[in-house]
């Protein structure tokens, strides 16, 4: 897996079994957010291959898709209606937006932000959940409707690949990636012959 | 696609959508134009239709640089890309696009038409072509959009790449609204600019889509 | 690269910089020569036009550099095409080398019309359909280039670049057209029609042009390899300092 010319990961092989989650860690640019892009299928991986269907991922990235001139409700319908869910009712109860829900995008705080990015899991009818830094910005009571939410979604049988910094939300599994470093010199590239 | 075509309607008809600045752009190049060649009527009026058509142009670009920019910036186009294929996003961006700019100008070119002394004959073809020409220069818009989505502050390079690609577009169109003011025939340089329209319609979407592709990547 | 002696070796940037150094001399010796030759036999050893006088040697000029004008974004096009089906890396900076020197061509075609044209026509611009498709032509050659200073990441530029081109290409075929459409001109007759095999001009005017042209390809592709291999080594140079930055 390769980052602008930079190998970042080689030889990561992963497996989540249903109802389980799994919480990736590393330091800073080893390639986290980089691996979470690939399964969700927005990047190619330099070698080898997806065996899941990004079709069946949802990703929660760093991006939190707020529109400043749209209220949540709107906002949530919109991803409601795309992914063919009925109602948002389940976004709003999952993490207490009904009393901002009538509240525009410009005026929200990045914990109320990240809130609605979050609620939009509750709408993606998708078994595997990607979720980069989903606890940043989130205060105590909004961690906790997280670890409801994804409690909720692994005993439903679906599966959970989170990144955290901290301590994961929900008590899981940790993987460390700084075995699966590439090793300098592993250069992908057709002009990497330069180093030779 | 429909939700998408309604979110993006909203979008720019709220607050800061540029909707409202782009018919304000439109009308201001009209009220200069008598300030720079003169209020004499025969001027006016070998000028009008070519006006008309290069400021509805420009109008449309003037909203072109935010349609991709901005839902890359906030995570919007990632989350796009995983919902639906982004073909039909950007199908759906683009005609929100001409249903905010080029559909709108087109009501507005004829009844702007009569500050520049466009004769009354004029005005349906001006119409007609500003409505079937339109919708070309949205999805043609598109694709320059979806090349400069990785580029900061990409508007100045957007119009460097989109204008010569609006060149058959602008010929055809300023065509068919000349040889309306003129009372000639129009059919042929009509069907031309429908044709275009038609092809950009068609193919546009294929090709911004694999350039916002190349750009996640 | 499994099959032995495929073309495609050719592309690698290894091989490629390996026989282009080898070819540039040649290609240099054989394109200034020709161009000499032909400039010279045409500008001091043919007579005048009866009716054109002395300013029909700048055909000498003008016509070569127009034809590798629209060679160079033929090129741009085809080596588009290659870098988005077959990803040789070289294909992109060929693509990117062929720039500015069709737009240099382009200049100069656009430059010597319009000094042959001042006598000729009374004008030194008119909006005549191929006077338009060039202008058209440079603002294309422009607008590409622009792109790829514009992007950082090169696989992301060769990939954007490589899809305005096609698009590009599809663009300047109809932007032709219309302008035919829009405008009938004033601007003579092709001198030496490809497909027909005839010609317009007399053989005395013939051979220096003919020889001009040859000189032209072989200068234009001297220029091309030259700022292809700069690209290659500038992507090299990159690769190693992303090496020293882990």
């Amino acid at each position: 897996m390769a980052r602008g010319g930079r190998r970042l990961l080689s030889g990561v092989s992963l497996a989540v079994t249903r109802g389980t989650a799994l919480s990736l860690h590393g330091r800073n640019g080893l390639g986290k957010t980089s691996l979470l892009r690939v399964l969700a299928g927005l990047l190619d991986p330099a070698e080898g291959r997806l065996i899941h269907d990004p079709e069946k991922t949802a990703y929660a990235g760093h991006g939190d898709a707020i529109k400043a001139s749209l209220t949540v409700a709107e906002m949530l319908g919109f991803w409601a209606d795309l992914y063919g869910a009925a109602s948002i009712e389940p976004a709003l109860l999952a993490f207490d937006l009904d009393a901002i829900a009538g509240r525009r995008g410009e005026a929200l705080s990045a914990g109320q932000r990240r809130r609605c990015a979050l609620a939009r899991l509750a709408l993606v009818n998708r078994p595997i959940w990607l979720l980069d830094e989903p606890t940043a910005a989130l205060d105590q009571a909004g961690q906790a409707e997280l670890c409801a939410l994804l409690s909720g979604h692994l005993n439903a049988g679906g599966s959970a690949l989170l990144v955290t910094h901290g301590a994961p939300p929900i008590d899981c599994p940790r993987l460390d990636l700084e075995a699966f470093r590439a090793t300098p010199g592993e250069e992908a590239g057709a002009f990497a012959e330069a180093l030779e | 696609m429909k939700a998408l075509l309604i979110r993006d309607l909203r979008l720019a008809l709220r607050s800061g959508g540029g909707f409202g600045l782009g018919l304000a752009f439109y009308l201001m190049v009209v009220v200069l134009t008598p300030f720079a060649i003169g209020p004499g009527r025969a001027g006016l009026t070998s000028v009008a239709p070519g006006i008309l058509w290069l400021a509805a142009l420009l109008a449309a670009l003037l909203t072109l640089e935010r349609l991709f920019a901005l839902d890359a910036e906030d995570g919007s186009l990632e989350q796009l890309a995983m919902a639906m294929p982004l073909e039909a996003a950007v199908f759906a961006k683009a005609l929100a696009h001409w249903l905010t700019s080029g559909a709108v100008l087109a009501a507005l070119g004829p009844p702007l038409g009569v500050l520049l002394a466009l004769p009354l004959e004029g005005a349906l073809p001006l119409f007609w072509a500003l409505l079937l020409g339109s919708p070309a220069l949205s999805f043609i818009g598109a694709f320059g959009a979806a090349l400069t989505v990785a580029v900061r502050r990409g508007g100045l390079l957007l119009s460097l790449l989109v204008l010569p690609l609006y060149v058959p577009t602008l010929i055809f169109g300023a065509e068919v609204a000349r040889r309306g003011a003129q009372g000639l025939d129009y059919q042929a340089p009509l069907a031309l600019l429908a044709a275009l329209s038609l092809g950009c319609v068609a193919a546009m979407p294929f090709a911004a889509a694999a350039a916002l592709r190349a750009g996640l990547r | 690269m499994h099959a032995m002696g495929s073309i495609w070796e050719y592309a690698n940037p290894r091989k490629f910089m390996g026989w282009t150094g080898h070819a540039l001399p040649w290609l240099w010796a054989i394109g200034l020569g020709l161009c000499a030759l032909g400039l010279v036999w045409g500008f001091f050893f043919t007579g005048d036009d009866f009716r054109m006088g002395s300013t029909v040697k700048i055909i000498y000029i003008h016509v070569p550099a127009a034809l590798m004008a629209i060679n160079g974004y033929f090129l741009m096009f085809a080596a588009a095409l290659i870098w988005l089906i077959r990803r040789q890396p070289v294909s992109a900076l060929v693509g990117r080398a062929a720039a500015p020197v069709g737009l240099v061509m382009t200049l100069i075609g656009l430059v010597t019309g319009a000094i042959w044209g001042q006598p000729m026509w009374g004008t030194w611009w008119a909006w005549d359909p191929r006077l338009t498709s060039f202008l058209i032509l440079a603002l294309f050659y422009l607008g590409y280039i622009a792109l790829w200073e514009a992007i950082s990441d090169q696989d992301l530029a060769g990939d954007l670049t490589a899809m305005l081109a096609i698009v590009g290409s599809v663009f300047a075929v109809l932007s032709r057209y219309a302008a035919r459409f829009w405008n009938q001109g004033l601007h003579q007759g092709t001198s030496v029609p490809v497909v027909t095999g005839g010609r317009t001009i007399d053989d005395y005017f013939f051979w220096p042009l003919a020889i001009t042209m040859v000189g032209f390809f072989f200068l234009f592709v001297a220029l091309v390899l030259v700022r292809a291999r700069t690209e290659v080594r500038a992507r090299r140079l990159s690769v190693l300092q992303a090496r020293q930055a882990i």
